[in-house]
């Protein structure tokens, strides 16, 4: 019986332990710092992808204050805890924005949990990095989006798939989960790819739900596609945990990457922890950053993870470096506007240079996207991605997609006298609406 | 720095004069030699052609490393070597002879890096070289890559690899080959009439592949040939698509069915709304990464075994959790079904915390043992082993507990409990006990259950999330309280499932599926085979 009682008092403690975590908001009138919030799941099905990130920003405001803090104050860090739940974002977006009175927020996952904060950062005009790649289509003032836009990634991972160096692809899967980004992704590859001269017959487009396991008929429907005689390659826009089942499948029914190469944008370094990746060794993704980039940037970055978090064996990825880049230029520019004011430093960091961890440097562009270089990586046996090949300068992010009717005509600058999120030059009026 | 290459020259020297220097073995390494200094893959892919044409066999060592990304250049002196790591350094091998030429650290190689074409044109390379290789897998393989990359040269070594072939099975795959090579050459009509008719035969997608291809290029009777061969195996294959839903349905129904059989117990025969059910899978799948892990550490050698040690081990912890719960909540709430179900959901979050606190938020590695990996064909069938080692497994489970329950003592309890509480207690029947034990049995199946299951899904703290509804599906579906039920209803599910999918998407056939459900249970409400008991009582 002593077996048992242990076995819940570790089950009870862990939870206690947990629960003051995600409590231990310090309520310390604080003139002397200023306050960060980190909007990440801790719980729930994102926590999996957001805890790393949450962990990245408390290292990230560490080493601020080990170099002196920001304008002379220490910098505290308010961690939440949206738990997965979408409407509970706004909630807590709010919380730290009235009650913490935070100066900046970096936060939110999914496009969903975004869209549900957008509101409430308008209303008490506060600032948002969001640090994940996402569908485009959406430039709001009070949002910093320093992770990818589908120019970013998802079109240069298609031009090098139609390359002579990516295999000449001539047939395309689009592979997604059933949700907003993968189907407002989907919606500009297929426009590009019927503009590069692929005929309909050669997209297959198809979606599973969140979570999905049993890939069976999916992969041999892929492995029927593939046998028509033409290069084909498998474009997934698949999410989360559903890929495991999904890769595993893809090894067990035999698809080489030699054969039909699965190109993913949601696939990193911490997706592939969880499976053995030999079977996969050559699959592809495209990010903007690759633990295995050799820079000097990129391995200090690496061991002071490695040293914050005490495990060497954990991996860095591309939403951590959109962090580490917003943090950045967040801390940058208000150390030129000289005041956490969010409407001060929303001028002050358009325009900002800060070093990647590419071994070059990101800009904050007038439509509050960055400048990136676009990565496409081969999986390795280890589990890390190899670069094989590289866009030769930087990316700017564009928002309102160039190849989708609704939003070609929309342009965003925040800059004054425009300031405006959507602008449509065809009728030059602000107010445009894109595709979602 | 002079050393190291004076190390070098003189092991070059030294390999010069123990492998009975040839001029051929020089000319190979002056190429060899060459992938010091390419800068890009098709640089790469140039001297891997330069490498292939020299027709000779010894290349296959270097090539077959440079396609693993195992060779590199050493840094000091531009030598190349076959690299293994192993435990911080990297141990170099001459990239011929395969002998062993010191060590290096990482730092003071550079690999050279390899893409899918550039992988995709060893397989070629080696392909042609290896049709003469003594053992028949290997010249199998080669005749496979020649008949998906035909070539008109290739005419001419299959030819001679056909006259030399003693093997019959291989002798018609090495045919094969060569009528797919005589398609894209200039040959007269005649043969590349029969060389479709060949093909023809195979009626497989690599066929179909290759015919469609065929018929986009070419005119006339070949044309006709290379149509009708299309719709023929076409017709062949729609039949094997067909056999190949069913199998999907049997697979998928087996995940189901082990998922919810531990459910039919705590539900279906207790009618407790177990909603902590997902968590017990949840345990065993990492009993088995924890089993896994000392394995992997302490006793390498066991790793095929880890999932036979780690099934009694995950039955054990998941009964023992389901014990206590049941000892510590479900006890007091018998005959409360709202409130059983709001505590068991509360359970299944401290067990999902509690989990994550340990092991962390992220996926954990469980690997498949080498008989759960890959596949094997039956027909124009692909089988996965793991997922016919489930069907395996689900139905044993499925046999065990059938006998329990109605051949045993304890089994005998659990039914008079089931059927009339007061009269069993009246009988000396300590109910209380039959029902921890019987939640207990229910859990701990649930906890194999985990076993199987972190061999096709992750292993995650939100692995159970996934199954539960699910699993309340099947039971509510088959039937409450009967086990047979449960695996009619997970076979018919997972077999609906997968016919729907093709045709309608996976996201459209679930909702299908759900309002199938609906209907049936609108019809018949306690579901395909109904039990007096005391679910129904409730």
């Amino acid at each position: 019986m002593r077996g048992i009682f242990s076995t819940i008092t570790k089950m009870f403690s862990a939870g206690v332990v947990t629960a003051g975590l995600l409590m231990s908001v310090p309520a310390r009138a604080a003139d002397d710092t200023i306050k960060v919030g980190i909007l990440h799941s801790l719980s729930g099905t994102m926590a999996i992808s957001e805890t790393t990130l949450k962990d990245a920003m408390l290292m990230l405001i560490a080493e601020q204050n080990a170099k002196g803090g920001l304008l002379g104050k220490k910098l505290e860090a308010v961690v939440v805890d949206p738990a997965s739940n979408w409407p509970l974002f706004a909630e807590k977006a709010r919380e730290l924005i009235s009650k913490d009175k935070v100066a900046a927020v970096f936060g939110c996952w999914t496009s969903v949990s975004r869209k549900s904060v957008l509101p409430v950062f308008s209303e008490l005009d506060n600032i948002l990095f969001y640090p994940v790649q996402y569908e485009g289509e959406e430039s709001e003032r009070n949002v910093f989006y320093t992770g990818a836009a589908p120019n970013q990634q998802a079109i240069p991972a298609v031009d090098y798939l139609m390359s002579e160096d990516g295999g000449s692809v001539k047939r395309w899967v689009l592979e997604g989960t059933d949700y907003v980004y993968p189907r407002t992704t989907n919606k500009i590859l297929e426009a590009y790819l019927k503009a590069k001269g692929v005929a309909a017959e050669d997209i297959m487009v198809n979606y599973t739900p969140f979570g999905f396991s049993d890939w069976q008929t999916e992969v041999s429907a892929i492995k029927k596609f593939g046998s028509a005689g033409k290069k084909t390659a498998v474009v997934s826009t698949v999410n989360g945990d559903a890929n495991v089942p999904f890769y595993k499948e893809l090894g067990n029914q035999g698809i080489k990457a030699e054969d039909i190469p699965v190109m993913a944008f949601s696939v990193g370094e911490e997706e592939l922890a969880g499976l053995d990746t030999a079977p996969l060794v050559g699959h592809l993704a495209a990010w903007n950053y690759f633990q295995s980039v050799d820079t000097p940037e990129n391995a200090k970055f690496i061991a002071d993870w490695h040293k914050f978090i005490k495990n060497d064996k954990r991996t860095t990825n591309d939403p951590m470096e959109a962090h580490y880049i917003g943090f950045n230029m967040w801390v940058k520019a208000v150390e030129k506007a000289g005041t956490t004011d969010p409407d001060k430093v929303i001028d002050a960091v358009i325009g900002v240079s800060v070093p990647n961890l590419t071994g070059g440097y990101s800009t904050m562009m007038p439509n509050h996207h960055i400048t990136k270089p676009v990565l496409i990586g081969e999986i390795q046996a280890d589990g890390q991605f190899e670069t094989v090949s590289q866009t030769p300068g930087l990316v700017m992010g564009d928002e309102w997609s160039d190849y989708l009717a609704d939003s070609k005509d929309l342009i965003s600058d925040w800059r004054a006298p425009l300031s405006c999120g959507n602008f449509n030059v065809a009728t030059g009026k602000c107010g445009g609406k894109g595709t979602n | 720095m002079i050393f190291t290459r004076a190390i070098g020259l003189t092991l070059l020297l030294l390999f010069g004069m123990l492998s009975s220097s040839n001029a051929a073995e020089a000319d190979l390494r002056a190429i060899i030699a060459k992938f010091a200094a390419v800068s890009n893959f098709s640089a790469t892919e140039a001297v891997v052609r330069e490498l292939a044409a020299t027709g000779d066999t010894a290349v296959e060592r270097p090539l077959g490393a440079l396609a693993e990304g195992d060779l590199y250049v050493r840094k000091a002196d531009s030598l190349v070597f076959i690299g293994k790591e192993g435990g911080g350094s990297v141990e170099l091998l001459d990239p011929l002879s395969g002998e062993k030429s010191g060590n290096a650290a990482k730092g003071e190689i550079t690999k050279i890096k390899v893409n899918n074409t550039l992988r995709r044109a060893i397989r070629d390379a080696l392909g042609t070289l290896t049709l003469g290789a003594k053992d028949p897998a290997a010249r199998i393989a080669a005749a496979d890559t020649m008949f998906k990359t035909p070539d008109a040269t290739n005419i001419e070594p299959l030819d001679a690899a056909i006259a030399s072939e003693t093997v019959a099975s291989v002798k018609a795959l090495l045919e094969q080959a060569r009528a797919a090579s005589v398609l894209v050459s200039d040959r007269p009509e005649t043969d590349k009439l029969a060389a479709v008719a060949l093909i023809g035969s195979r009626s497989d997608r690599n066929a179909l592949s290759l015919l469609t291809a065929v018929e986009a290029n070419s005119e006339g009777a070949v044309n006709d040939a290379a149509t009708a061969a299309i719709a023929n195996i076409n017709s062949t294959l729609a039949l094997w698509d067909a056999g190949q839903n069913i199998w999907y349905g049997i697979s998928l129904g087996s995940v189901l069915l082990l998922a919810a059989i531990g459910l039919a117990i705590t539900f279906g025969v207790m009618g407790v709304i177990n909603m902590a059910h997902g968590e017990m899978v949840m345990l065993g799948a990492y009993t088995t990464f924890v089993v896994q892990e000392v394995i992997r550490n302490s006793f390498p050698g066991l790793f095929d075994w880890s999932l036979v040690i780690a099934l009694p081990l995950a039955f054990s912890v998941a009964a023992l959790v389901g014990l206590v719960i049941e000892r510590g909540v479900i006890r007091f709430l018998y005959g409360r079904p709202l409130e059983t179900l709001l505590a068991t959901w509360g359970v299944s979050l401290i067990l999902q915390q509690a989990v994550r606190t340990i092991f962390g938020p992220t996926n954990q590695e469980v690997g498949n043992p080498s008989w759960m990996s890959g596949s094997f064909d039956i027909g124009q069938l692909a089988m996965t082993w793991n997922r016919l080692w489930i069907l395996v497994f689900a139905l044993c489970v499925f046999a065990v507990l059938l006998y329990v329950m109605k051949h045993t003592p304890w089994g005998l309890q659990m039914r008079a409990v089931t059927a009339n509480r007061r009269m069993a207690a009246s009988m000396g029947i300590r109910t209380p006990w039959v029902d921890a034990l019987t939640f207990a049995l229910g859990s701990g199946i649930a906890g194999i259950a985990g076993v199987a299951l972190s061999q096709i899904d992750n292993v995650s703290p939100n692995l159970g999330r996934g199954y539960i509804i699910d699993s309340f599906m099947v039971v509510v579906f088959g039937g409450v309280g009967n086990l047979w039920g449960t695996l009619v209803g997970a076979f018919s599910l997972g077999i609906v499932n997968k016919f729907l999918e093709p045709y309608a998407g996976a996201v459209l056939g679930k909702i299908v599926v759900l309002v199938l459900i609906i209907l049936f249970i609108q019809k018949r409400p306690r579901g395909l085979f109904a039990l007096k008991g005391r679910s129904v009582e409730a």
